[in-house]
């Protein structure tokens, strides 16, 4: 078997549920392909149909096993689900050991669900949009569910958390004293907070400091004020963008809480789509990722017609104080070599 | 040639800047798993973080994996390469069953590599179904990566 398949049968074939070819295909959108701008040309017009959902917290908080529970949960009520889980790469070497599936072997023999490993590869700023296009092509494929799973530590895991319409932050007691979606500061991206591992003591404590950091939130903002974090009253929400983010708990390991998961996921998505936020958030994702896009391709353009040490050139003169960047910016866009 | 942040740019691959951030990278894949009943992993792990520190991408499904289970990760996990940790003694009832599913899934071109306790007369046979190699305990981990990475030089 060649590994190099035509690109248009490989979507042909995972369009028509092929699960090979739709590995596949996710492989050659992970590695930036050539041809996988015309995959996802030839996808785009199957996507949009799938739940989004993006699960994030501290490590060892539960989150695969939980991906796994949810999983099973929403199977029994006949949707298919795909899932995305994806761990850092080392800086050293830049190779990984993904150990998600450890936790999701419930879901072996199943049909119905499509489960992928992809590491964050390091990449400057590059993971989001790669992660963007791999849900794409599952989402295309057809599943009903697509499940993000990343580790909240850092604004990629933000950026990523934002791919999705509905984001699941978890966390569990006896991890420390403190509570780690706090420490982590990704309360802020939560829509649903689930509090894992309810069987071990000090649940309710978690539970209580995370409700009071999410009123807190909900009062005040944190404003710079010369060089200190002062609170300060926010806003009152406009009624249209009321949302209470339930607090809910789980035992991940015994499929205990996951109705009321489910439930949330769906009363959010319905309070997106009722609320118009749904679509405002969709254009605001796209616009995103078009201005990222774009900035890319015109430095990628840039220096495709320039000489290869063009930029290092000027990085040399900046270190030597000759030009600062901003000038040497505008110079390069208004054509002209940037002048002392 | 080189591609560009995936716009369809292809350039000459003199442009080091270009190369550095925006060449389409492609990894080695290898999914380590243990088929069977026997109940620890430490040599498992300890060669999955060798071919981690190789810059390989390792996908680690634990203990306890049945054939079925193994097909199905290396297959949506579109692997290279797959690395068998058996130890129980189990290997000639384990390895025809996977290679067989990995035949009807059409996953013939994946690397199989065997490592743990493998008795020399079950070498040959092994290597008839189509396994690539077989590493015994105390095999230097650096003899793995050479195999992985010259076979799978020599596949393209
Ligand atoms: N007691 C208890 N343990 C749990 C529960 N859920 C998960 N665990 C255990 O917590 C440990 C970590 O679980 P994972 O699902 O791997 O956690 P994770 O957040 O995905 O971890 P990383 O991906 O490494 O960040 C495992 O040993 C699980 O068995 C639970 O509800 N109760
Ligand atoms: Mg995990």
């Amino acid at each position: 078997m060649p590994r190099e398949e035509s690109i248009s049968v490989l979507v042909e074939q995972a369009l028509n549920g092929q699960r090979r070819a739709l590995a596949r295909l996710i492989t050659r959108v992970e590695n930036r392909a050539p041809d996988s701008v015309e995959a996802l040309a030839l996808l785009h017009p199957h996507t949009g149909r799938a739940t989004l959902v993006g699960i994030t917290g501290a490590p060892g908080t539960g989150k695969s096993t939980l991906v796994n529970a949810l999983a099973r949960t929403l199977r029994a009520r006949t949707f298919t689900v795909a899932i995305v889980a994806i761990d850092p790469s080392s800086p050293f070497s830049g190779g990984a050991v993904l150990g998600d599936r450890i936790r999701m072997g419930d879901l072996a023999g199943d049909r119905g669900v499509f489960i992928r490993s992809m590491a964050n590869r390091g990449s400057l700023g590059g993971l989001a949009a790669a992660t963007h296009d791999v849900v794409r092509v599952l989402d295309a494929a057809g599943f009903d569910y697509v499940l993000i799973e990343t580790v909240g530590a850092g604004q990629s895991e933000v950026d990523i958390a934002r791919t999705a319409y509905t984001t699941v932050v978890v966390d569990a007691p006896g991890m420390g004293d403190d509570v780690q979606a706090i420490k982590a500061g990704i309360l802020e991206i939560a829509d649903v907070i689930v509090v894992n591992k309810a069987d071990r003591p000090g649940v309710q404590n978690t539970v209580r400091a995370l409700r009071a950091a999410l009123d807190l939130g909900h009062r005040f903002r944190l404003t710079g004020h010369h060089g200190s974090l002062i609170q300060t009253p926010a806003a009152p929400p406009p009624d249209y963008d009321f949302w209470t983010v339930p607090i809910l708990q789980t035992v991940a390991t015994e499929y205990t809480g996951l109705d009321e998961v489910v439930a949330a996921i769906h009363q959010h998505g319905a309070h997106l789509r009722e609320s118009g936020i749904w679509a405002e958030r969709e254009r605001q994702r796209i616009e995103t990722e078009l201005a990222e896009r774009l900035r890319d391709a015109l430095l990628v353009q840039w220096t495709a017609a320039h000489a290869p040490d063009a930029l290092q050139t000027i990085v040399e003169r900046i270190i030597k104080r000759e030009v600062d960047p901003a000038s040497a910016v505008r110079a390069l866009i208004d054509g002209n070599k940037p002048e002392k | 040639m080189l591609a560009g942040a995936g716009i369809g740019y292809n350039l000459d691959a003199n442009y080091p800047y270009l190369m550095e951030r925006w060449m389409s990278e492609q990894k080695i894949r290898v999914l380590v798993a243990k088929p069977g009943l026997d109940g620890h992993d430490r040599g498992a792990k300890v060669i999955a973080r060798a071919l981690r520190d190789a810059g390989m991408e390792v996908i680690y499904t634990g203990l306890r994996q049945t054939p079925e289970m193994i097909a199905e990760a290396a297959l949506q996990e579109d692997v290279d390469v797959i690395g068998l940790s058996i130890l129980s003694g189990a290997h000639m009832a384990l390895i025809p069953r996977i290679m067989e599913l990995l035949h009807a899934e059409q996953l013939n071109d994946v690397l199989v590599l065997v490592g743990g306790i493998i008795p020399d007369e079950d070498i040959p046979a092994l290597k008839n179904m189509g396994v690539s190699g077989v590493f015994g305990p105390g095999t230097n981990t650096q003899a793995i990566v050479d195999h992985i990475t010259s076979a799978l030089t020599h596949r393209q």
